[in-house]
């Protein structure tokens, strides 16, 4: 919880992780990838909070429960895995790594999971077998993600379908979308969304998170949110330009009530490339410019609301504290008329 | 025997095709020799898993380019510090392709397809861009709407707009309408305002992804560290 001038607000972490990027568990290619992570972690943190290359591979259980929970304000924290089993032999971040924390903080911790569609039928009787031992509500699918000969997925594959109707069929509602770099074929766009509008058209009644909010396609995602009212935005990744690039944050938030709605934005602060507790409270303390209002309108203390936390709580069933108020009118001067796509 | 300025004044006509803007404002060459009539320079991206399409393109390009100097005779392109730089290298010395590059890992046409996408994209920008100027020069989205090319003043961001609209293959003479879509039909006067909507989250998400790159390079390569003036101007 965290309050600021007399208004309070709830917060849920929509997208952390609990990781192992270590020496000891990474080959050449999770070295370049816990790098690639070091890097957006040192290009957009405030310089208080940076960590060494070393912690940032491996930090403790007392690291994340200090900076998320003790200092950081989050109420809950969801836990997204990315396996990356042939990047780190022991896995970056799977369901059982996040599950012993998970298991030990239960008012702290949504643990959500993962699905391998090129595991074919094997793996949907693996996959139910984790959904009963773990019982999740939301899986977290890295489209990028090699595996044998091939490097990346798509989420309307016969496999992946499959796993959807599975995911239907156990009451796995979110499915939170990450594209990648290096999916195949690689003369295509890697970072293409469109497979994200056909199974959103295809399963209206699973809710498809897309994080850090089809960036660097942000244009191809909102297109996409105004079509599918099932498409959500996950701010990871988009949050931390808060801090290095206030106006550009202005404008992707004034672009997402604009296509979206307040009530499918989702607060996420992918720790522990960042940390809830600036992004928290430089949300709070933010405005759109003066001179993009015009444009974009104002940010009210009930929108943050649902930012931060309202919005996912409804996702995933938590319980909010009478304190929080719920009730929010509809903000953004932004009229809701939508042209054809010019692309 | 060419200069390393008309070497430079080469590359800085290489864009990345996804930011849409000169690798050497980027700073993306590493290093740059002219020894005699041959050229060798290194690129770097921001991360080693920035998408392979886009590494060979930016390398393929800057071949060409220093082949087309006058008195260049031999260019070589290597790429540093990312995950296929073996292949793209070997590629490069090779001449090859890009379907030759990755065998096996490609679809269909090879790159055109793909080039294609981020030409509309950046003709999209663009065109917001110098849309945006003239409306808060006092013209109205009606008025836009009936312009002609040579009706727009000229200006730095008219030179762009009208290359990236040449590069797509279209009408570039004085009398054709200003406001078109990508493929040449001209906006009609009730569509303006909806359709700088959507161009304006296209140029959005190109500047903010160009500002992301910015940031990682120079926490790779601190000597590529942007000024702060920079930042506040973009």
């Amino acid at each position: 919880m965290y309050e600021k001038d007399g208004e309070k607000y709830f917060v849920v972490d929509g997208h952390t992780h609990f990781w192992d990027g270590s020496p000891e568990n990474y080959n050449k290619y999770g070295k370049m990838f816990i790098d690639c992570f070091y890097g957006y972690h040192s290009a957009l943190s405030p310089e208080e909070y940076l960590w060494s290359e070393e912690k940032f591979g491996k930090y403790t259980e007392e690291d994340i429960m200090h900076d998320l929970f003790e200092i950081g304000y989050v109420d809950k924290a969801i836990f997204q895995p990315t396996y990356l089993l042939d990047f780190f032999p022991k896995g970056f971040n799977t369901t059982a790594q996040d599950a012993v924390l998970a298991e030990k903080h239960p008012d702290k911790f949504i643990l959500n999971s993962s699905f391998e569609p090129r595991l074919g039928e094997a793996g949907l009787a693996e996959f139910e077998r984790k959904h009963e031992r773990y019982g999740f509500k939301g899986v977290k699918l890295y489209t990028a993600e090699w595996h044998e000969d091939s490097k990346g997925w798509k989420l309307n594959d016969y496999w992946a379908m499959r796993y959807l109707e599975k995911c239907r069929e156990l009451g796995v509602t979110n499915i939170h979308v990450h594209k990648g770099p290096t999916i195949r074929p690689l003369n295509k766009d890697a970072f293409d969304v469109a497979d994200v509008d056909h199974v959103a058209h295809e399963f209206t009644d699973l809710n498809f998170i897309v994080e850090h909010v089809g960036l660097p396609r942000l244009e191809d995602f909102c297109w996409i949110g105004v079509q599918e009212p099932n498409v959500y935005g996950g701010l990871a990744v988009a949050m931390p330009f808060i801090h290095s690039r206030p106006r550009y944050f202005a404008q992707i938030i004034g672009e997402l009530l604009y296509w979206l709605d307040e009530d499918r934005i989702l607060f996420s602060s992918d720790y522990a490339i960042w940390q809830p507790k600036w992004l928290v409270e430089m949300f709070v303390d933010f405005q759109i410019p003066e001179d993009l209002q015009g444009e974009y309108g104002t940010l009210t203390p009930d929108i943050k609301r649902k930012i931060l936390g309202l919005n996912a709580a409804k996702l995933y069933d938590i319980e909010v504290p009478d304190e929080i108020p719920q009730e929010a009118p509809v903000m953004s001067g932004a009229e809701s008329a939508y042209p054809e796509s010019p692309l | 025997m060419p200069t390393e300025a008309a070497v430079l004044d080469a590359l800085s006509g290489v864009r990345d095709p996804e930011l849409d803007e000169p690798i050497t404002d980027l700073k993306f060459i590493a290093d740059l020799q002219v020894g005699g009539d041959s050229v060798d320079v290194r690129l770097r991206l921001p991360t080693p898993f920035c998408a392979p399409n886009f590494a060979y393109l930016m390398a393929y390009d800057a071949r060409e380019a220093l082949l087309a100097v006058p008195g260049v005779r031999e260019a070589r392109v290597i790429l540093d510090d990312h995950h296929t730089a073996d292949e793209i290298n070997a590629g490069m010395t090779d001449g090859r392709g890009f379907e030759s590059t990755f065998p096996g890992d490609t679809e269909g046409d090879s790159l055109e397809e793909l080039r294609n996408i981020f030409r509309r994209k950046a003709f999209v920008s663009r065109q917001e861009k110098l849309c945006r100027t003239l409306l808060a020069d006092g013209n109205s989205p009606a008025e836009l709407a009936e312009m002609r090319l040579d009706d727009v003043p000229s200006s730095e961001a008219k030179e762009k707009y009208l290359s990236r609209r040449e590069e797509l293959g279209l009408d570039v003479s004085v009398e054709a309408p200003f406001v078109v879509d990508p493929d040449g039909n001209r906006v009609p006067e009730e569509a303006v305002i909806q359709h700088l909507r959507f161009a304006r989250v296209t140029r959005l998400s190109i500047e903010a992804n160009a500002g992301f790159c910015r940031g990682v390079l120079a926490a790779r390569y601190p000597d590529a560290a942007v000024l702060k003036e920079e930042e506040v101007a973009l």
